[in-house]
Formats: C-alpha cells, sequence, structure tokens
C-alpha cells in the first residue's frame, strides 16, 4: 500500500454517508474548506462589530457610556488581531486553499487528508480560545494588536489578567493549525499535480496561495517564538523581552530584558503576514480579470515571477514598522530602500491587471467589480504606502491616523474585496446555484463607495497629525472642530457599511435555496474546477479518469476557436473541431 | 537576527534555484499538449510525505533560527551570566549519536526485509531516545540544584528553552516511533513501515544535528 499513487486513488476514497462524517469530520478539502471560510467569517462579523462599537465612540463621544477606555482598547486590539489573523490568513489559506488547490491542479483531495481535517478543528480551537476571553476576569487583552511588551503583560493594561495569556495561547494553537494545513498545500501543489499540469500552467490562484503558504511556514514561526518567550515571561517570571522596571510604586522582577527584540521577532513574522494576505488576494483577482474580460493574463510569467520574487523580498523589510522605535540610521537606510524595491513587482502586477482589461471583452459581472474595485483600493493603499516606507515621511506621520488609512486600504479593503469576488465567483461551482446578480452589484458598489468614505477621510486627519489608538480627543488644541465633525462623517459611513453586509449574507443564503440552476461553467472559465463532471464536485472531485492538462490556464478568446475560451483539459484536436 | 535572516537567505535562495530548474523562464502559452510535463511519477504518497516531512523540517529549523537570534541578541544586553553546562550533557550526546545510528540500521534492515534487525534496531531507537530524554532531565535538576533557576537570569532560561523545545521535539518523534514499533510487533509486512522508518531516520538525524548546534552554541557561549 505504500507506494499507490495518490491519483490512482480514486476506487480507495472512502465515500462517508452519515451526516457527521460527511459535513463535520470530514476529511474533503471541500467540506473543510467551507468549514474554515464558514467560520473565519462568522469570528470576522465579531470583529465588524467590534470595529463599529470603536467608532461610534470616536464618532459621538461621550454619548455611550457602555464604552471605557479600557474597553475600547480590548476592542481595537481584538479586531485587529482577529481581521488578519483569524479571518484573512485562514479564509484564504484553510478557505480558498483548501477548496481551490486540489481542484485547480487536477487532484483528489489534498494529500494528507486527516491532517487537513485535524487542521480546521484546531483552528476552531484556537477561535474558541480567543473567544472566551471576552468572559474571563478582566476580559481581553487590551494590548494592541501588536501586543508589544512591556505593557502588554504590566497590570494596568486591560486584560493583563487572563486575556493576554489567552491571546498567547491561541496565537500559539492557530500556528499549530496552520503548519498543519500549511504542509497540505505545499505538498499538494508539489506532488500531486496531474499529468500535463506543470508549474507553469498552474493559474495564479495557486502560485499566490502556494507562495503565501510557503511564506507563512517560515514567518508563522516568529510569532511562535516570541508568543512562547512573552508567555514565559508573564507566567515564569522570566526576562526575555521584561526590562526592569517600576509598576503601581513597586519594583518587578524583571531586569534587563529587551522590548525591541521582540519587536523584531514579532515584525519578522508581521511583514511577511501582510503579504500571506495579498499573496492569494493577487492570485485570485488576477483569475477573475483574465475570466471576465474574455483575454489571457497579460504577462503571466512576470506575474508568476512578481509572485515569488515579493515572497522572497517580504523577509528583509520587517524594520520599517519600527522606525520609530528608533534604531541606527544606516538600518533605516536599508530598510526603507528594500521596502521601496518592493513597489517594483508590485507595480508590475499593477500593471499587468490593467494590461489584462485593455481592449478585453469586458463583462462587467458581480465578481468583475470586485476585481476591478480592488485595483483602485490597492492603488491607493499602495501608493501611501510609499509614503510610509521613507523613514523621514514616516516619524511624523507613524501615530496619526494616515497610518490607520493606509493598512486598512491595503490590507483591509483590498484583500475583502477580493474576498467578496471570489465567493460570487466561486459560488456557482460550490453551491451549484447562481447568486442573484443585482444584489450583488448592489452590495458591491456600496460597499466599495461605502468604504472609500471611511478611509479616504483618515488619510486627511492624518495629516493634520490627528494621533492614532487615542480614546477621546477633547482638551487637545491642535485638532479643529472640523476634524471631529469629520470623525462623525467617517463613523455614519462605517455603520452604514457594516449594516450593508446583511445585503451580501442575505443574498447568499436566499440563493442557496431560491437560486437558478448555475450549470458547471457559468462564468466560460478554462480552470479545472469548472470541468469537473459534478457540480458542486463529489467527493474525489474527477470520476474515474483525473482530467489531463494540455494547455495554460488562460486560453480566452484564441483565435480560430469556435467558443470563446479553451479549458484546460481539452486536447488541440478536439479544439481543431470546434474551429471547422 | 543575522541567523534567521541568513537561514531565510538560504531558503529563498533554494526555492528560486529549484524555480529555476523547473523550466519558469518558458512560454507557457506556446506549448499545448501534455507531454510538456516531464514528471516521470505523479502523487505518490511515499515522495508526498517525504516532500511534507521536508517542509516540516524547514519549519522547525524557522523556528530554532529564531531562538538562536534571539538568544544572540538578548546575550548582549548586560545582565546576562553564563550557565553552568552539567558534565551529562555528554553523555546525553553519544546517546543520542547512538539512538540516530540505530534507527538508521533499522532503515537499512527494513530495506533488506530482517524482521529481526528491524526489531531490535527500534528497540534500540526508543531505548537510547528515552535515555537522552531522561539525562536532560538529570541536567535540568542539576541546574536546579545549583541555583541555576529559569528566571533568575536569561541565560538559564534559554537553556531550558533550548533542551525542553529539543526534548518536545524527540517526543513528537517517538510518537511515531511507537506506533511504527507496535505495527511491527502486530506483525505487518516490512513494506508497510518501511516508509514510517525511513521518515524517522530522517527527523533522528535532524534533531541529532539540531542537538550538535545547541550544544556546541550553549559550550561556546
Amino acid at each position: 500500500m505504500a507506494h499507490v499513487a495518490l491519483a490512482d486513488r480514486g476506487q480507495a476514497l472512502s465515500h462517508p454517508h452519515s451526516f457527521i462524517t460527511k459535513y463535520v469530520w470530514s476529511q474533503d478539502h471541500k467540506v473543510i474548506a467551507i468549514q474554515y471560510g464558514i467560520t473565519a467569517i462568522a469570528v470576522g462579523v465579531v470583529a465588524l462589530v467590534l470595529s463599529g462599537i470603536m467608532r461610534l465612540q470616536l464618532g459621538f463621544p461621550d454619548t455611550f457610556s457602555f464604552i471605557q477606555p479600557s474597553e475600547y482598547y480590548q476592542f481595537v486590539t481584538m479586531h485587529g488581531m482577529i481581521m488578519v489573523i483569524y479571518l484573512l490568513t485562514a479564509l484564504f489559506l484553510g478557505g480558498f486553499g483548501n477548496y481551490l488547490i486540489p481542484l485547480m491542479v487536477g487532484a483528489r483531495d489534498m494529500v494528507f487528508p486527516y491532517l487537513n481535517m485535524l487542521s480546521y478543528w484546531v483552528y476552531l480551537l484556537s477561535v474558541i480560545i480567543l473567544m472566551s476571553s471576552f468572559f474571563v476576569t478582566g476580559g481581553p487583552t487590551g494590548a494592541g494588536w501588536t501586543l508589544y511588551p512591556p505593557q502588554a503583560i504590566m497590570f494596568g493594561t486591560p486584560g493583563a489578567e487572563w486575556g493576554i495569556i489567552l491571546m498567547l495561547l491561541s496565537l500559539f494553537v492557530f500556528i499549530i493549525a496552520f503548519t498543519m494545513g500549511g504542509l497540505n498545500y505545499v505538498t499538494t501543489v508539489l506532488q500531486a499535480r496531474t499529468r500535463g499540469m506543470t508549474l507553469m500552467r498552474m493559474p495564479l490562484s495557486v502560485w499566490g496561495i502556494f507562495t503565501a503558504t510557503v511564506l507563512g511556514l517560515l514567518a508563522f514561526p516568529a510569532l511562535l517564538v516570541s508568543a512562547i518567550m512573552m508567555t514565559l515571561d508573564r507566567v515564569l517570571g522570566t526576562s526575555f523581552f521584561m526590562p526592569a522596571m517600576v509598576s503601581m510604586g513597586e519594583q518587578t522582577n524583571y531586569d534587563g530584558g529587551s522590548p525591541v527584540l521582540f519587536q523584531h521577532l514579532f515584525w519578522f513574522f508581521g511583514h511577511p503576514e501582510v503579504y500571506i494576505v495579498a499573496l492569494p488576494a493577487f492570485g485570485i483577482v488576477s483569475d477573475l480579470l483574465s475570466t471576465h474580460a474574455r483575454k489571457n493574463i497579460f504577462g503571466y510569467r512576470m506575474m508568476v515571477w512578481a509572485i515569488v520574487g515579493i515572497g522572497g523580498l517580504s523577509f528583509i523589510v520587517w524594520a520599517h514598522h519600527m522606525y520609530v522605535s528608533g534604531m541606527n540610521p544606516y538600518f533605516g537606510f536599508f530598510f526603507a530602500t528594500t521596502t521601496l524595491i518592493i513597489a517594483v513587482p508590485t507595480a508590475i502586477k499593477v500593471y499587468n491587471w490593467v494590461l489584462t482589461l485593455w481592449r478585453g471583452n469586458i463583462h462587467l459581472n458581480t465578481p468583475m467589480l470586485f476585481a476591478i474595485g480592488f485595483i483602485f483600493t490597492f492603488i491607493h493603499g499602495g501608493l501611501t504606502g510609499i509614503f510610509l516606507g521613507n523613514v523621514v515621511v514616516d516619524l511624523p506621520l507613524s501615530d496619526t491616523y494616515f497610518v490607520v488609512a493606509h493598512f486598512h486600504m491595503v490590507m483591509g479593503v483590498s484583500p475583502i474585496l477580493v474576498v467578496f469576488g471570489a465567493i460570487y465567483h466561486w459560488y456557482p461551482k460550490i453551491t451549484g446555484k447562481m447568486f442573484d446578480a443585482t444584489l450583488g452589484k448592489a452590495h458591491f458598489w456600496l460597499t466599495f463607495l461605502g468604504t472609500y468614505s471611511i478611509y479616504l477621510p483618515m488619510h486627511y486627519l492624518g495629516f493634520l497629525g490627528v494621533p492614532r489608538r487615542y480614546f477621546a480627543y477633547e482638551g487637545i488644541d491642535f485638532i479643529p472642530q472640523s476634524a471631529l465633525d469629520l470623525n462623525t462623517a467617517i463613523t455614519i459611513s462605517a455603520l452604514f457599511v457594516a449594516v450593508v453586509q446583511i445585503i451580501f449574507f442575505y443574498n447568499m443564503i436566499w440563493s442557496l435555496f431560491k437560486g437558478k440552476q448555475a450549470g458547471s461553467n457559468p462564468w466560460g472559465a478554462t480552470t479545472l474546477e469548472w470541468q469537473t463532471p459534478d457540480t458542486p464536485p463529489i467527493h474525489g472531485n474527477w470520476g474515474p479518469e483525473l482530467p489531463v492538462v494540455h494547455r495554460w490556464a488562460y486560453d480566452y478568446s484564441v483565435p480560430g476557436a469556435e467558443e470563446d475560451f479553451i479549458p484546460q483539459n481539452v486536447p488541440e484536436s478536439e479544439v481543431d473541431k470546434a474551429a471547422s | 537576527m543575522i541567523t534567521i535572516v541568513l537561514f531565510i537567505f538560504a531558503m529563498v535562495g533554494f526555492a528560486y534555484w529549484w524555480l529555476w530548474r523547473q523550466r519558469v523562464l518558458e512560454k507557457p502559452w506556446a506549448e499545448v499538449g501534455p507531454k510538456a510535463d516531464t514528471r516521470e511519477e505523479i502523487g505518490r504518497i511515499s515522495s508526498a510525505a517525504k516532500t511534507g516531512l521536508m517542509f516540516f523540517l524547514a519549519v522547525v529549523t524557522s523556528v530554532f533560527a529564531l531562538f538562536i537570534s534571539a538568544y544572540f541578541l538578548r546575550m548582549e544586553l548586560p545582565d546576562w551570566s553564563p550557565v553552568m553546562k552539567p558534565e551529562v550533557l555528554w553523555i546525553n550526546t553519544g546517546l543520542l549519536v547512538l539512538g540516530s545510528g540505530a534507527i538508521h540500521w533499522c532503515s537499512k534492515a527494513a530495506a533488506s526485509n530482517n524482521l529481526r534487525a528491524v526489531q531490535v534496531s527500534l528497540f534500540a531507537t526508543g531505548l537510547f531516545t528515552f535515555t537522552f530524554i531522561y539525562g536532560q532531565l538529570m541536567a535540568w535538576g542539576q541546574l536546579n540544584d545549583e541555583g541555576y533557576y529559569l528566571n533568575s537570569n536569561p541565560a538559564n532560561a534559554f537553556f531550558y528553552l533550548f533542551t525542553g523545545l529539543h526534548a518536545l521535539h524527540l517526543l513528537g518523534g517517538l510518537w511515531v516511533w511507537s506506533r511504527t514499533t507496535l505495527r511491527v510487533l502486530a506483525g505487518v509486512e516490512l513494506e508497510e513501515v518501511r516508509l514510517s522508518v525511513e521518515l524517522c531516520r530522517t527527523y533522528w538525524h535532524y534533531l541529532l544535528g539540531v542537538w550538535i548546534v545547541l550544544f556546541g552554541m550553549l559550550l561556546s557561549t
């Protein structure tokens, strides 16, 4: 048994029939993907509500007595951590990675299905641990999502009793879950591609998810290491990060530790994390644009090299998050340079997306709207990133709303637009039903314009010098009344955008029951997941024979072919028949 | 952070070199037909398991490289005072070398279908490895007796951290070892445990390498 090819194990895969083994303890990558997706979105809704509460305080200070400063900081912290790790990372890799990798490379499942199932359940455990911190003494930690010591574990910071311990434990568990999933994703891409699927024939979605997973496998250990050392500092009284200090009038037992050491470790994870989220979004958006513009992706090889190049560069820019912590000026110069160099492959990608649209046969379907919206928000967030990558510009702006605006444009709005686009794009394959296009388009326009009206004004607040992280702004002379009014407007937009998401959830659930049958390939896409014999694909994906790949993933509008797309598994001989 | 940056450079360099050999320079749109794919075998479970293990070892190396980076950064601060190195560590090192040798022998025996040798070598692997872990605990005890507590100096904390983490990884390996041993005792065909034994061999050699690096680093600082 040890040497049976995975590709031939179609009959050997057991097809479970009871509800529990089919939908709960399932080893089918598609079910696991949906479990990941629903859990991530559910916890993301919690984070969305938290941001709404924060905005209530900022827009209408002194109005809501249930928001006190310590709760405010707890909500800020949990909002950030949930969105970055438990929503975006889990959704892109655990959700889309799980669903798309085996289908797109023509495999029957992930190579280690049991480990894959375990990955989801351990992830769920990490979410439960994190959520439980809302119910313990002192509540969740309020140290900010970066968890900088010494303040993160000193009494006086909200959640110093149990919140911080549960946060560190939850991260630890999450990283174990991610590693189990991540080993699956990379090994499946490397070992289980079907006949004919060379690396350079893989859709860019797979390239993005694959590279992001490799980044995650190498970068998450930095978070693990810092979490372990911080836990020891907090629980057993070591002094890895904790300097000698006086707290509440008493000398603590800590001595000589280095808070900056934590920052190095944290950002050694933290910066690649940006690309762990961004690279899958880059890949997916490339596929959406190409499919809905009926045109091959412009510069496929350059797109692959850019993904791989960004992946490598992302490890040597981390200290640009630490300019305000103070460092040798030559280091600042080095990290500013590497940061700006990343703009080159990133800009290549943006040009290629735009050039893909140029003279394409653009269909403004709902997924396409989200993909084009992403180009706008990403250019916007990327350009402000060039501002902040320079030390002299970063220093005055670092602690203002300019940074909040920047990272929400580039890491909040942009990936979320791709998430929505991708959900709409693959919804017909996942459920077999078509969503309501009118509601989808309404959802796009309200979300896109709504988020712009949140984050565009924040740039101006930043230029005015309005500090971020503050609970209230009364009595600060340099902040004019107009800035406070702007805050009120931003809050109204934010609440509006949050409420608008109901359209999305309504559409998804309504269409599941009442939507029209979508057919196997409603968008006329070339990639393998649209060529499955069943829609939605059944366990094992491919029926008795695995597909054989004859061409790259972007044969759209090929001259001489009858249809405007040629699926990857169609041999040349059959194309000629269609053309004649 | 030099250690981890060097490690990442090595990984990225290897990845780029590997990709270079995957014909990333050719034009995929100009090639039609399945012949473009030159892989001889696709989706073998043995090669999948080995690839998975390699990536796992890369993850573990990243963890240790980060701890080593933190070790060297923390050492530069003035409150550092070196920890005592118990003599028993030398004996432990010898035990781990023996354990690694035993599992190596075991994989040879499994390849040549020698059941008796597989049983003996598996038993020896477990014995040496468990004794190693016991020896590490003895080292902890000695340090504790001499007053080198976990929280009294960062050098001590790192010592406990490195040895503890390394032992935990060995325990993970011993879990796979125990499953393999039980299957051998249950009388399954040697062919069915060959892959497990090979994976164990790689893992044991790797952890021996990690221990030698850690031990050398602790001795020299």
